[in-house]
Parts: structure tokens; sequence; C-alpha cells
């Protein structure tokens, strides 16, 4: 049974310095009222891994912008202008992964695998930076560790008093593999949390046990145009 | 004869190697105008890094949207009948796993090898690769829709790209408003010019050294 918590209660669990997964692509899963309640807490030297940057005031953005993080590792930044000034100023550790990479570093940290091996990024920046090149069955690869946090923050559509949830069209993301692989998952969630019965199992994309705490949404889903 | 301008001829051009119920990714900028060209009767399936097969045209702002629907450039969009939506592990999945025929892509720099650089400037604001190096190292084919020159004159179809690389020799085609290049073991060949486009004049705009067949044709388009 996951705890129904607001979301300051919820944050209550996160601590300084800890990492966490942040799901959402161009904020699209990510869990706003959390992050408010994050930058609330005054969190500080986070480690976030997230697919991008969000915007200035969506999304990790707002934990950039309020200066939560510590170090940052994402697929792409292009509407967050201050990741490139905190990193020229020395606060902001900035660690750039292929969008797939990133994908399967999560993914193996919750599907309790070694790491992963892939020919995405061969002879490019990131194996001259932290990519280990392999070579297996006659081909190259380059290896990548797992990456686990100790919390995931995600946003989804449903859910039930079980922890089960549903995202709704392209909200899922990175979501549903960053709640596999954390120590405490978060659920934002935005429809009324239904009683369990309510969701038919064959829809259910996280399994309710792997969800730990659930935050009703409060507000509208804030659409933002480009 | 009033040539066409790159934003037409180059996503025409690749429009044209398209076929019914083929699966591709197409990049921001000149490689988004390919679908307006794809004949009609032919039904092409879009896949996009956030998770969509199927994905539809985008909304105008103010319009009325689903909030959990965007394209892979930020653009709140529809669904199209037939469309799926998954997470970014089975995106990636299709992608490096040779499931797309074609991913089309704007470069930077591109060279005579298929080397490509198009994600970061040396110096420049750094935004990050996205997806691109999986789009690159994965689909079948890469084809590049790129202007032969850059601002300044320069050619953007190298000897050697100078720009830190998104793929080392992964590229298959590279479309421009002056020619169809193809690169092969025996290096870049010329394959088309441009309507109203001479071969000396394709040669004279390209730093790359360009095998030139004896007979090159004129583009289809």
């Amino acid at each position: 049974m996951a705890v129904i918590l607001s979301a300051k209660e919820a944050v209550s669990k996160i601590q300084d310095g800890m990492t966490v997964h942040v799901g959402g692509f161009y904020a699209v899963g990510t869990p706003e009222d959390i992050i408010d309640a994050m930058v609330a807490k005054g969190l500080k030297d986070l480690t976030v891994v997230c697919n991008d940057g969000g915007a200035p005031d969506k999304g990790v953005g707002k934990l950039l912008s309020n200066g939560c993080v510590k170090k940052l590792i994402i697929s792409w930044g292009g509407r967050t202008p201050i990741i490139p000034e905190l990193v020229d100023k020395g606060e902001l550790e900035l660690e750039l992964n292929p969008q797939g990479t990133l994908a399967e570093r999560v993914r193996a940290a919750g599907w309790g695998l070694g790491g992963i091996v892939t020919p995405t990024g061969l002879g490019t920046i990131i194996e001259e930076k932290f990519g280990q090149r392999v070579h297996l069955n006659g081909q190259d690869f380059l290896y990548h560790t797992p990456l686990k946090a100790d919390a995931a923050i995600v946003a989804a559509y449903r859910a039930d008093k079980a922890g089960n949830l549903i995202f709704r069209r392209v909200q899922n993301n990175f979501c549903e593999v960053m709640c596999m692989a954390a120590d405490l998952t978060i659920a934002q969630v935005y429809k009324p949390i239904e009683e369990m019965g309510e969701l038919d199992a064959d829809d259910i994309q996280v399994p309710g046990p792997l969800v730990d705490v659930l935050v009703q949404q409060t507000g509208e889903e804030r659409v933002m145009w480009r | 004869m009033t040539k066409l301008s790159p934003r037409e001829i180059i996503p025409k051009r690749i429009a044209m190697m398209f076929t019914d119920g083929m699966l591709v990714n197409l990049g921001v900028g000149i490689p988004g105008l390919v679908p307006q060209h794809v004949p009609e009767g032919i039904k092409v399936w879009l896949h996009a890094e956030n998770g969509s097969i199927g994905a539809g045209a985008p909304v105008p702002p103010g319009g009325e949207v689903d909030p959990f629907m965007v394209d892979a450039s930020w653009n709140y969009c529809t669904l199209l009948p037939g469309a799926s939506v998954f997470d970014s592990t089975k995106s990636f999945g299709i992608i490096r796993g040779g499931h797309l025929a074609y991913t089309v892509l704007g470069a930077l720099q591109v060279d005579q090898e298929g080397n490509l650089a198009n994600w970061v400037v040396p110096g420049g604001k750094l935004a990050g690769m996205g997806g691109a190096m999986d789009l690159v190292t994965g689909a079948k084919k890469v084809i590049i829709a790129t202007e032969h020159t850059s601002k300044d004159g320069s050619s953007k179809i190298l000897k050697k790209c100078t720009f830190p690389l998104t793929g080392l020799k992964v590229v298959d085609y590279i479309v421009t408003e002056l020619a169809f290049m193809e690169v092969t073991p025996e290096g870049l060949v010329l394959k088309e010019v441009a309507p109203g486009v001479t071969v000396e004049e394709v040669v004279s705009k390209t730093e790359a050294d360009l095998v030139i067949p004896a007979n090159v044709p004129v583009m289809p388009v």
C-alpha cells in the first residue's frame, strides 16, 4: 500500500545531497507540485537525473534556478540557459548522456543489471569523457554504469491506493523506469486517487508495490507553449 | 528557370525515398518539412523520441490541447489514428534496435567518410545531444538534410569534420539544395545535381573529395 501524503510531507523524505531521478520529457511527466515543495524546503547539493533541463519555470529548471542542484545528468538542456551560466560559474557539474544511454542506465539500475553496453557514442566525446570501450563478439561497444537514485519523483495520470500507476500519452517517458531505480518512489497523480480494483490490471504501467508515496496533484496541468 | 530554395528542394528529394508504411524519425528544421512532400497514397509513420509513433501536426498556440501530448520538438500535438505511445526505453529500443528505416537529420558539418557533427559548435552554448547519437547509430539509413554551405559561404561537406562528432562513419546519404550524394566505401559519390546546377558548381562549393560518375543525372524533383 502506498501512503498518500501532501507534497510537503512527501518531500520531508528527500534530504540534501541525495540523488533524485526526475521523470519527464519537456516536463511532461515531471511532478510540478513536488518540485515546488523541494524548492520551498530549500534542498541543496542534489544530484538530479532527468531527460532534460525543463524550462526556467517548469520542471527541473525550477530546481536549477533555485540553487538546489550540485550535479545534473541530462541528455539535453536547450531551453534552460541557466545551465551553461551555472557551469561557467563553477556552481554546477553537468554530465551529458545520449538520451538512449541515459534511459538504459536508469533501467539497468532498476532491473538489477551490472550496466549497459551500447554502440551509441563510439568515437565521440562520450567515449573520451567517460565511456569505456569494450570488445564483445567481434563488435565494439561503450560500457556504462547503472544509474540508481535515492529517490524518484514522477507524475502519473491515474493511480489507485495500492500505488498502481497509469500514464497518459507521452507522460511516461522516463517515469516508469525511474520508479524501478530508486530506494524511494514518489508519484504525483493528476486524477483523484482511486480505490483498489478501479484500475484494470491490464492497463497498469508501474505495479503498486514499487511506489511508496502518492501525492494528489492540486492544480490543472499547466500548458506551456514553445 | 527558378531554382527551388533549400527548404523546398531538400525535403522534396528526400520524400521521394519514402515508401508506404515506413517508420522514420525526422529531426528539427529542414527534416521536419519532409512529410509535406510525401506523395498522396503513401503513409509514413513518424517516430518521436519522447515516446510516440503517429504524432500529428502541431496545434497552433492558444488552441485546445491535451497537456500530456507533445511531439519531439515540444509542440502540443494530436495523435493520428493508428498511433501508439511508449516509454523512453522502448522508444530508444526502436531507434537502436534498427527498427527505423531512416532518420533524417540536419548537420553543422558532414564529411566524406560519413562522420557527422550536428550537436555542438566548439565554444558555443551547450544544449546536449538529446537523441541524435542514438539515432545515427541505430537507424538503418541516416540521411543528412542540410544546406550545402554555411552562412559565410564555406562548405559544410568536408574532408574531415572538425566539430565534436555526433557519430563516426554513420551517414549514408547527404541531400543539399545542390546535390544528392551517397557515402560509399569508394568515397562520397555525386549521384545527382539539382536542376540548373552543374557538376562544376557542386565541386567548387564542396570541400570534400567527390567521386564523380561519367553520367550525373539531374534530381527528379
